[in-house]
């Protein structure tokens, strides 16, 4: 006998798609069949069911094997680490839930931790965006009931978000998109023709690294100011005709992604896109959103704005909260040497971040909490598995438009694994006892 | 005018926070008292006297109060931050924060410094006679309120996002300079003795850069204007004057928009 | 529970009718009861002091998704200010913005102990209800935003009360919220598509109703339900000279209508910073004060409560669901704007906005707000805030107490403004001398929000039977004083029970307290037709399944639900 679960919210990406079916094995220990996940949340659901699956702690040995160890024990690793180092790195934090986030940042209050989340080597330049210029946004539901102009910049959602298209963007019927994607008007920018480009009605070919121009480009035209013949490649022609074309729109929104936020100019980039965005609100609506990551990058964003006052890179190791892209960020800080350890919880910076950064990680006392094995586990002194959040254990986690939706839990973890908001619940209480708090 | 001499005698294992070097937490101290001020490692407080020898007593305010700090600083953070008055003189590389935030007197580093010097820079002179590094006379995050007064002198090259936000006040390399000059400016003058990459005055609403040397990229939002004969602080020659960001607000005077202003030497 | 006596201080209580008379409180199983009903207690020594029930704060912005935006997006807001962990006060930051913790404590430290989140986009609920949870000692509940929602604007089209009410019932539930709150109605869905209802009568684009069928038709709904509280209106027009005459507008859609609500309260609309809304002129070169007007109305119409939206001079982040103002705002003062528009639902904009006190602006709406206090016959029927933190951060509430209780105040405060003729030609304020006392504040900070809100029977006053929410202060009223004593005082409470327990202990924080939060449960009859609409709303226009929309059970640890019975 199954049981099929609705409503299932999939744990994989900013889109947090909340209507995927489930079927399960009638004692709920197994996960049969995934339904209206694309392929890679579905994969995300099948993988927890590997047989192989590393459902202890194990600790590094000299000899480079690996040892099992219990929870009990990873518990003290934890603990004993955090509160010898003077300055450890508590990085991740993307791929949980807010419960475990908001015990972590007791923990991180505690030890003098710095903070910083995926949002560092991804949106975090957007975040330094809004704080200099702000950011005139809306739900994703607004873009599928008004939205009559597109702009993709910088991002492959075909790739990287699947169903945003069919969910939000382009195709979705909402209340005054009877058409569907008849009656939008989709523009693409991006130096390589990507399949999301290719559903483009006009796709502008930017130079690489010439982003922060052609927004600017874009500002001039939307003022009537002339311009160069060219700006990043592309004829002046087709910049204004792109700007009429997203002013005569009821309803403009931009969607952008790593290409703008990572590459020359970072935070500049977003800065101008965000002008451009202001500035259509002189002439119709607009609105911007960045095409988050990770599935809950943005709730750990959130979980530290109301605890300390900022979205990432928050350094807590003088008592009270301090913030500093380019200082406090986890890829400076490791760098620099500024850290003398390392956990991680919810991200792969063995995978994402640069060589230089995760030989610091290496060389460092290290502990990796992660349902897989990861690069980032291989490199780190202990290595504690825990349950899938969104699928064997809930919690809230927020969209990329900043809204909250709970997960759901669908089958029970394999006997006897806790869960991230257990095991650091456990290293809190620990933490206070070593620290007398 | 009082002189207090810091040693470095002991590298710190992580950074140095030293908020503390400065004339107006120094001022009224002798030596001991000095030592005994504060810098923190990671969470970990310790005593100034830990990390340098200290000689020489204070003024008896930050103006009467010079302190001149030897050794190698680049794993030393904030000298000078906040200063209202006196002197600082730093004597090696140091690193981040140099007198950010400062609003009076003056440092001079014989060095390099890294990121975020002069930081929020309200009134003072901050020299450098080595590399500033990125975020020279920036903002800090967030703040519209950036450099508002004071002269900033670097001997050789800047990093990136020189001036952002600036509204008053006037930066000086002497070398060449990274991407993201005096973004979102909405006034002060900045002057680049060397090469500039791209990206000059962007979103730049009111306020000068004067660039001797070459542009790579001039932004599409500054259009040139007209060729000027200019003679100011020792520079003298024929600039084509560009005026930006188109795509930028302006506020207006007699109806006629007021723009920022670019000028590039082109001739001696 | 521990049983607390405090003794010999100087109370001021409207619900007793006690104006500062020397009497003893007796605290015992986190109530209020008679001093003969306990029998070993702590005594707390209140000689000399002045004693009240803690404050409640009817309408301030708190928790959820634009606050965490305000907070967010400025980082400067927070620089040099932070105050580290300390013992059992967790780290806390932020000035206009503050974090959670520093959000419960500042409040305690003020002697507050009950405080409404404003407005709480259904959307974004879950959102608010965590920061609530991480919000120490306070009591809160938020309120739902109904104003823009296309369920309401599609019901009241045909004048549909009934259905109405039953989606208002369901959406309480379903967001855990606590009342109807309407935020620039019509205006907000208008600035979806870039536009704006700028008074009563200005249709909604497509939705073929005006503001003023939606403001009546909440009233009526709210009543049919019976509510604790009223609907809570923030009108059209907000903050733009000449704006009085909307307002005026709006308080006339209550006439008539009488509350049908068994817990207590007298009024059927609640309008709130009445301040942004008082403004005669028709340019900000001619704005003045129309404060008079706005209390000749409201003194003469009991079925109206307001409050003052009292701007207090300070750099501070304004934050409303009238995204179309902030839009506006941003305009104006060229700072950085957030925006975020909520399908279905409502909008929302987020700016930093510097009151200067060398901006003739400024200073009118500083005196406005004093105004509408002072000329006020009954000060249980106006509140004090300041919009928090649109017109001020909270924390200057006893700065406003000191105003409204010192004429010398308010003269020093003319003084230091740049154009103070200017200001004093465009206002009521110079030639108004009445000073408040102690008695009239407890009225705008305890006993009139408690009652305003339907909370009567548990918050405002000192009667046995109520929440032991008691605050001490270091103030005798009894003994001459300068304006800042009573500042410093109010600021800086020496001791505040919640629920009985002593969070605040000579001016330091003493526990985290037993926080809880409250919403409305109120029952209707089986409505078919508005289940069936919620259906397919949720099927067709939403971006999250109903499934996934109700907030559940463990984002409010410590629940307090107050049910109400409309099925009769």
């Amino acid at each position: 006998m199954t049981r099929t679960v609705t409503d299932v919210i999939c744990p994989f990406c900013g889109t947090l798609c909340d209507d995927l079916e489930v079927v399960v094995s009638d004692d709920e220990k197994d996960l049969l069949e995934v339904y209206n996940a694309c392929a890679i949340g579905a994969e995300k659901f099948l993988h927890s069911q590997a047989k192989d699956r590393i459902t202890r702690p194990r600790m590094r040995q000299e000899d480079g094997s690996w040892k099992e160890i219990s929870y009990d024990e990873a518990i003290e690793y934890t603990a004993r680490m955090l509160t010898d180092a003077k300055k450890p790195l508590m990085y991740g934090w993307s791929s949980t839930n807010c419960e475990a986030q908001a015990v972590g940042s007791e923990i991180g209050e505690i030890v003098g931790a710095i903070m910083d989340n995926t949002a560092t080597v991804c949106h975090g330049t957007s975040l330094i965006a809004v704080q200099d210029i702000g950011i005139p946004s809306c739900t994703l539901g607004e873009v599928k009931n008004r939205a009559d102009r597109i702009l993709f910049w910088g991002c492959n959602p075909a790739h990287a978000h699947p169903r945003h298209m069919s969910r939000y963007s382009i195709f979705p019927r909402g209340f005054f998109t009877g058409k569907g994607h008849t009656g939008r008007k989709v523009i693409v920018v991006d130096p390589r023709p990507t399949d999301t480009a290719s559903l483009a009605d006009v796709h502008l070919q930017v130079e690489q690294g010439r982003d922060y121009e052609l927004l600017d480009a874009l500002r001039v035209a939307f003022k009537g100011e002339k311009l160069p013949d060219f700006v990043a490649g592309i004829p002046k022609e087709k910049i204004y005709e792109a700007a009429e074309t997203l002013k005569s729109g009821r309803f403009a929104i931009i969607f952008f992604g790593m290409g703008v936020t990572q590459s020359l100019g970072k935070n500049h980039n977003i800065d101008e896109a965000i002008a451009v965005t202001r500035d259509l609100n002189e002439y119709t609506k607009a609105a911007i959103m960045p095409m988050r990551g990770h599935y809950n990058v943005t709730g750990s964003g959130q979980v530290w704005g109301w605890l300390f006052g900022f979205p990432y890179a928050v350094d807590l190791s003088r008592g009270f909260a301090r913030y500093n892209p380019g200082e406090t960020t986890a890829n400076d800080l490791l760098r620099r040497d500024e850290v003398d350890a390392v956990f991680v919880l919810g991200s792969d910076p063995g995978a994402h971040f640069p060589f230089s950064s995760v030989k610091k990680i290496y060389d460092r006392p290290s502990v990796a909490i992660d349902p897989h094995e990861t690069p980032t586990t291989e490199v780190c002194k202990v290595h504690v598995p825990v349950a899938f959040v969104g699928v064997e254990v809930g919690g809230c986690a927020y969209r990329m438009d900043n809204v909250p939706i709970e997960t759901r839990k669908v089958v029970e973890p394999p006997e006897g694994m806790m869960t991230d908001e257990e095991f650091l619940g456990r290293v809190l209480a620990r933490v206070k006892e070593i620290k007398g708090v | 005018m009082e002189t207090v001499t810091l040693t470095i005698k002991n590298q710190p294992d992580l950074y140095l926070e030293a908020d503390n070097i400065t004339p107006d937490a120094f001022a009224g101290k002798k030596a001991d008292e000095i030592a005994n001020l504060h810098v923190y490692v990671g969470r970990e407080q310790h005593r100034l006297g830990d990390f340098f020898e200290v000689s020489g007593n204070a003024g008896a305010t930050p103006e009467e109060t010079k302190i001149v700090v030897n050794g190698d600083l680049s794993r030393v953070k904030y000298i000078g931050m906040k200063m209202t008055g006196g002197e600082v003189v730093a004597n090696g590389n140091a690193d981040m924060y140099v007198g950010a935030w400062m609003q009076g007197g003056k440092i001079t580093v014989n060095g390099n410094v890294d990121a975020f010097a002069g930081t929020g820079m309200k009134d003072g002179e901050l020299v450098i006679n080595g590399n500033a590094g990125n975020y020279l006379g920036a903002a800090y995050r967030g703040d519209w309120r950036g450099m508002q007064g004071g002269k900033i002198t670097v001997k050789g090259n800047a990093g990136s996002d020189l001036g952002t936000f600036m509204n008053g006040g006037e930066i000086i390399v002497g070398g060449d300079v990274d991407v993201h000059v005096a973004t979102h400016a909405e006034g002060g003058k900045i002057v680049i003795k060397g090469n500039a990459k791209s990206r000059l005055g962007g979103q730049m609403v009111e306020g000068e850069i004067y660039v001797l040397g070459n542009i790579d990229v001039m932004m599409p939002g500054f259009a040139y204007r007209e060729d000027v004969d200019i003679e100011m602080d020792g520079i003298k020659g024929r600039f084509a004057l560009y005026e930006g960001d188109l795509g930028e607000r302006h506020r207006k005077r007699k109806g006629q928009p007021i723009y920022a202003k670019l000028y590039q030497q082109i001739g001696a | 529970m521990a049983e607390y006596l405090i003794k010999n201080g100087f109370v001021f209580d409207p619900v007793l009718g006690i104006r500062g008379d020397q009497a003893d409180i007796a605290i015992k199983d986190g109530k209020i009861v008679e001093t003969n009903a306990i029998t070993n207690p702590k005594v707390i020594d209140a000689a000399g002091k002045t004693v009240m029930a803690g404050g409640v704060d009817i309408h301030a912005h708190v928790a959820g998704p634009k606050v965490n935006v305000g907070r967010n997006f400025r980082p400067e807001d927070k620089l040099f200010g932070y105050k580290p962990r300390n013992g059992i006060e967790r780290m806390q930051g932020g000035f206009s913005v503050p974090t959670t913790i520093r959000t419960g404590y500042n409040y305690a430290r003020m002697g507050y102990t009950t405080v409404m989140e404003a407005a709480m986009p259904p959307l974004y609920a879950r959102h608010t209800h965590e920061e609530m949870r991480d919000t120490p000692i306070l009591d809160q509940g938020a309120y739902p935003v109904f104003g823009n929602n296309w369920f309401v604007l599609e019901y009241l089209k045909n004048h549909e009360i009934e259905n109405t009410a039953a989606y208002i019932a369901w959406l309480l539930r379903a967001t855990k919220g606590y009342a109807v709150k309407v935020v620039n109605p019509g205006g907000t869905e208008a600035w979806a598509w870039g536009l704006n209802c700028e008074n009563v009568h200005d249709p909604v684009p497509y939705f073929d109703i005006t503001p003023a069928q939606i403001v009546t038709g909440l009233i009526e709904a709210n009543e049919y339900l019976g509510l604790p509280h009223s609907m809570h209106v923030h009108a059209n027009n907000l903050g733009n000279p000449g704006n009085y005459t909307t307002t005026l507008d709006t308080f006339k859609l209550s006439e008539g209508i009488k509350p049908k609500s068994k817990f207590g309260r007298d009024q059927v609309m609640h309008h709130t910073h009445v301040q942004f809304h008082s403004y005669g002129g028709d340019s900000w070169a001619n704005v003045d004060s129309r404060a008079r007007e706005i209390m000749d109305y409201v003194n003469s119409h009991d079925n109206i409560t307001i409050d003052m939206g009292q701007v207090t001079l300070d750099e501070t982040t304004t934050m409303t669901a009238d995204g179309p103002f902030e839009h506006h705002l941003t305009e104006l003062n060229h700072l950085k704007w957030a925006n975020a528009d909520v399908e279905l639902e409502t909008g929302s904009g987020v700016v930093p906005y510097v009151y200067s006190p060398n901006i003739k602006v400024c200073a009118i709406q500083w005196a406005i707000g004093l105004e509408l206090a002072l000329l006020a016959k009954d000060s249980s029927r106006i509140f004090l805030t300041t919009d928090h933190p649109n017109a001020g951060p909270f924390i200057r509430y006893p700065r406003v107490m000191k105003w409204l209780m010192s004429e010398e105040a308010r003269e020093q405060q003319f003084d230091a403004f740049k154009h103070k003729d200017k200001v004093i030609e465009a206002t009521n304020l110079a030639g108004i001398g009445r000073e408040l006392d102690l008695y009239e504040i407890a009225q705008m900070t305890r006993a009139g929000p408690a009652k305003s809100l339907g909370l009567a029977h548990m918050y405002g006053g000192l009667a046995p039977g109520l929440e032991a929410d008691v605050a001490v202060y270091d103030f005798n009223p009894n003994e001459p004083y300068a304006p800042d004593d009573i500042e410093k005082a109010f600021s800086n409470a020496e001791h505040l029970f919640k629920t009985g327990v002593q969070v605040v202990r000579d001016h330091e924080i003493a526990s985290n307290g037993n926080k809880r939060t409250l919403w409305v449960n109120a029952k209707v009859n089986e409505n078919p037709q508005v289940m069936r609409d919620v259906k397919e709303k949720f099927l067709r226009y939403y971006t999250v399944t109903l499934n996934n929309y109700e907030v559940t059970g463990h984002y409010l640890p410590n629940p307090y639900v107050i049910e109400v019975d409309a099925t009769q």
